[in-house]
């Protein structure tokens, strides 16, 4: 247990966590429409945060900016609404400066493939140890219904009146490209796997991605509400070891196909627990302190390096 | 021709070493005792191109480039590029280390040029030129004195020898610090090439009088650059964190921080973009490390977004704006004073933030630690504004102004124990951003720590985070917010050390006001002004956000007339100046320059002669001048 930030480990000394310790002592009135998807993504996070282990003082959760964004009002921990699309270079900073923080990110589709494209790139290409949920709902739902990047393509808005050319981003093949070493895909209308999936991604030491199919009842009315929906790991018609990067990439190219043709195919897509996060890359270079640095700042006994030492090269 | 200072000029091409070649030939001077300063000219290009460093070297204190050099020495461009025939649209890059610095040599300056790569025929009426100047030329093979006793690459070695043998300075000097840097070979190479120039150049018959001065001082000096300096003030503030992605001239200050970081327990992030680059540094402040970010102007530009979120969650974030020409990508490794509205106003709504533009290397120093202590005091951005000159300028310094105790302070934070103290919400969150502080200040929780928990949201929001739009919360929150503004001003005023930065006799008549790298030539200026029989005195300004009211309204009240010199042509620092206090329009007029090159003394002086005593203004002028209100 660290001596400045005594929530941190708390859990290991054999403290109960129970999942109300992450609903607010008075919770804001909710901001989402009846049936809204983000309320299962809530509950599963709830759900999942006693199974790994973490309080919430321990906790730090940085959304950014959408109906999504609001997931830190109504879940209770340290916490940053950031801006859009910018929740990922926020939540990975905060990793580095503190490592024993359980650090989570969260935004919708137009803010983390859309605005924010470059930093999920960058992000899972680091293989930074810390969760990123991406709350995917086909549209822009805060902003009254635009085409986002996951809209397929055809999809009519105010924007694209005459039907959007684009063909829609591949999230879990970007997340695979770019590096991420966990890749699912779950669903607001499975809550056991939801749980299980963020329990695990929450779990895995690396950049864990997962794009999590969030229904819009107001906004996207013509989209399925996501059911039914397959987990490939419990389906028998489909075979693949998620474990190699190939068939995952070939599973995850035709789940997104699929979900434009009205067939939603859930489950983990791609798992490497070989890879080194970059915390354990930038240690392994001397490139980053074996302790947290946050600590260093609360250490009364620290020593502090003086520019006068460095002054050598200068004379 | 035995003076009290000697301007050297080494020109040549970009990727010849010009840059490294020169900072130990400055050394050299500042190890014999002489106040060093330097001006460096470089093309945004890797290889060729015209690039030239000045070193002007006195036995009393320089604080900027001067007019005109007395020596040039002009190596060849080993990458120079020219058309097989026709007219080159940029003009015959290889003879321009001779040409293209002709127009600011002194009379009786001298020149030594590598003959084995230039050719004077190639220079329009070089003869004529020399005559005319009472130059005294000297040319020296210098590429194959180097290609016979080491490798052709040290012909700067032998140019430094050249030099060293017409200023009557002996080798030692040269051959310590080859030590320093080098060794083996390399280093014996390097001797021999140094030691056979200067024998043979020695030889010679001397027909200038030209020498290096002798000085003293009486304590230790150390060489180094604005960028050097705000990234040792960062260290000694205990900022271990910095975020960032390349840009000239932003570069110097990361890779500077870059190299150090590791090995005293920092982190150094090279991201993808200044987007993030800024964020990272919000996360990792956020997070409880002391940490920085920073841009030129068009990498500035794209961390508006996030400077704004740091002024709504009141993190604690130092941003460094290295300035250079804009607009778009302008002018790239040429100075300019043109971001000054940018760096004040830029993100929406209204600015909440801490802006300082140090003067010198020694301000740079001081107020990149007065950055930070005040940032994590007071939960605000403060940006340290830079330019291009600042930033590679290298001066003389003494040792004992970086002898100082660091404060790795987080400032306004509370304790797990104070937390458990603190006045918490009926929710059980930790209340963060109060209402009530009178100075505005409402201290943090860090992430990790017991019962601290709370909500930073770029939203308008409640004392303990959440989102919230009523009136009553939002004037409050607004308000407390600008009491901080205000705290801090009483605070800097109250400091033993101004940031502002006076200078010339307090009763003078006329005024002078300039803000941030051009200080040191308005000083010199001033000086000259002074012993013209002028009455001028200066008032360097350095922080601009929150503004010095009193300290630039009583130096305007207590002269007839101010110049306000900068380096824009929309006059933005007189405009500010106007802005914060109101009046005084009819008092300032305006010295500016946009050319792309930093004002020399005399530019200062005859612009006061035209503004004050209605002088001519020369037609090769590459100033402006902009009269005062209602003239």
């Amino acid at each position: 247990m660290s001596k400045s930030f005594s929530a941190i480990g708390q859990a290991e000394q054999g403290e109960e966590i129970d999942r109300e310790a992450f609903t607010p002592g008075i919770e804001p009135q909710a901001t989402w429409c009846p049936g809204c998807g983000d309320f299962s993504v809530l509950k599963a996070l709830k759900g999942a945060m006693p199974e790994v282990g973490r309080t919430p003082d321990e906790t730090l959760l940085v959304t950014g900016i959408g109906c999504s964004g609001k997931l830190n009002s109504y879940f209770e921990s340290y916490a940053m609404h950031s801006i859009h699309g910018r929740s990922l270079p926020i939540a990975r900073a905060a990793k580095l400066a503190n490592p024993g923080l359980e650090v989570i990110a969260a935004g919708g589709d137009g803010d983390g493939y859309g605005i924010g494209g470059n930093h999920f790139m960058h992000t899972a290409r680091e293989n930074h140890d810390m969760t990123y949920i991406v709350f995917d709902n086909e549209i822009f739902g805060l902003t009254k219904g635009q085409t986002s990047p996951t809209s397929p393509k055809g999809h009519e808005s105010k924007t694209q009146p005459h039907g959007s050319a684009k063909d829609p981003i591949r999230p879990l093949s970007l997340a695979l490209t770019s590096g991420a070493s966990y890749v699912a895909r779950t669903a607001a209308v499975n809550p056991r796997q939801a749980t299980e999936i963020l329990t695990e991604a929450i779990e895995h030491d690396g950049f864990a991605h997962v794009d999590f199919l969030t229904q819009c009842p107001t906004w996207n009315k013509d989209a399925k509400q996501y059911v039914p929906y397959t987990d490939v790991q419990d389906s028998e018609d489909f075979d693949f070891d998620v474990h190699d990067r190939q068939e995952a990439a070939e599973m995850m190219h035709e789940t997104e196909d699929k979900l434009y043709e009205g067939e939603v195919l859930t489950g983990r897509f791609y798992i490497d627990e070989d890879r080194r996060s970059y915390g354990e890359e930038k240690r392994s270079t001397g490139e980053m302190p074996e302790e947290p640095l946050a600590e260093r700042y609360f250490d009364e006994e620290a020593d502090w390096e003086r520019s006068y030492d460095l002054l050598d090269a200068h004379k | 021709m035995t003076g009290d200072e000697l301007i050297w000029r080494i020109a040549g091409g970009s990727g010849d070493g010009i840059d490294s070649t020169s900072q130990n030939f400055t050394k050299a001077l500042m190890r014999t005792g002489l106040d060093v300063f330097t001006h460096r000219h470089y093309p945004s290009r890797i290889r060729g191109g015209h690039t030239y460093v000045e070193v002007r070297a006195a036995d009393h204190a320089v604080k900027s480039r001067g007019d005109g050099y007395d020596f040039l020495l002009a190596l060849g461009d080993s990458f120079a590029r020219n058309p097989q025939d026709g007219e080159a649209y940029y003009g015959n890059e290889e003879v321009k280390p001779l040409t293209e610095n002709l127009d600011e040599l002194r009379e009786g300056g001298v020149i030594v040029y590598d003959e084995g790569l230039l050719d004077t025929d190639e220079v329009e009426n070089f003869d004529e030129r020399v005559e005319a100047n009472d130059w005294h030329v000297y040319p020296l093979d210098l590429r194959s004195l180097a290609r016979e006793h080491g490798r052709e690459i040290m012909r700067n070695t032998a140019g430094v020898a050249a030099t060293a043998a017409l200023i009557d300075m002996d080798t030692g000097i040269f051959e310590e610090l080859m030590a320093d840097t080098m060794s083996g070979e390399m280093l014996e190479t390097n001797v021999e090439v140094l030691e056979e120039a200067h024998a043979v150049v020695s030889e010679m018959e001397f027909t200038h009088d030209l020498e290096v001065p002798t000085g003293s001082h009486d304590e230790e000096q150390v060489l180094l650059n604005g960028s050097h300096a705000v990234a040792y003030g960062a260290i000694d503030e205990g900022c271990r964190f910095i975020a960032g992605y390349p840009m000239t001239p932003w570069t110097d200050v990361f890779t500077i921080m870059t190299q150090h970081l590791p090995s005293i327990g920092g982190i150094s992030e090279q991201v993808e973009d200044e987007i993030a680059a800024a964020s990272l540094a919000i996360g990792a402040s956020h997070a409880g490390v002391k940490a920085m970010s920073g841009s030129s102007g068009g990498g500035f530009a794209l961390m508006s977004e996030p400077l704004g979120l740091a002024e709504m969650t009141e993190t604690p974030l130092v941003l460094v704006e290295a300035m250079r020409a804009g607009p778009s990508t302008g002018m790239p490794t040429k100075p300019e004073q043109g971001d000054l509205e940018h760096i004040l106003y830029t993100s929406q709504g209204d600015s909440n933030r801490v802006v300082f533009a140090p003067g010198t290397v020694a301000e740079a120093y001081e107020q990149s630690r007065e950055a930070f202590r005040v940032a994590y005091e007071y939960q605000i951005p403060v940006v340290i504004v830079i330019d291009q000159k600042l930033s590679g300028e290298l001066a003389s310094v003494p040792a004992s102004h970086f002898d100082r105790e660091p404060n790795p302070d987080l400032g306004s934070v509370l304790s797990e124990e104070e937390i458990q103290e603190a006045p918490h919400h009926a929710s059980g969150t930790f209340n963060r951003f109060r209402h009530d502080p009178e100075d505005g200040v409402s201290p943090r929780s860090i992430p990790g720590q017991k019962d601290g928990r709370f909500l930073a949201t770029g939203n308008e929001h409640t004392p303990q985070g959440h989102i919230e739009e009523s009136p009553d919360n939002r004037v409050a929150q607004v308000d407390r917010r600008t009491r901080k503004l205000d705290s801090i001003r009483e605070d800097l005023d109250e400091q033993e050390h101004s940031n502002q930065t006076y200078y010339g006799p307090e009763d003078a008549e006329h005024g002078i006001m300039v803000w941030g790298s051009q200080q040191g030539s308005v000083e010199e200026a001033v000086d000259r002004l002074n012993e013209q029989g002028e009455s001028v005195k200066m008032l360097g300004v350095s922080d601009l956000m929150p503004y010095p009211k009193a300290d630039v309204t009583a130096f305007l009240e207590s002269v007839d007339e101010c110049l306000v010199v900068e380096m824009n042509i929309t006059a933005q620092f007189r405009g500010l100046t106007q802005k914060e206090l109101g009046r005084f329009g009819e008092k300032m007029s305006s010295l500016l320059k946009y050319n792309g090159n930093p004002f020399e003394p005399a530019e200062v002086v005859e612009g006061f002669d035209i503004q004050v005593n209605g002088g001519d203004e020369p037609p090769t002028a590459q100033t402006r001048i902009e009269p005062a209100a209602g003239d």
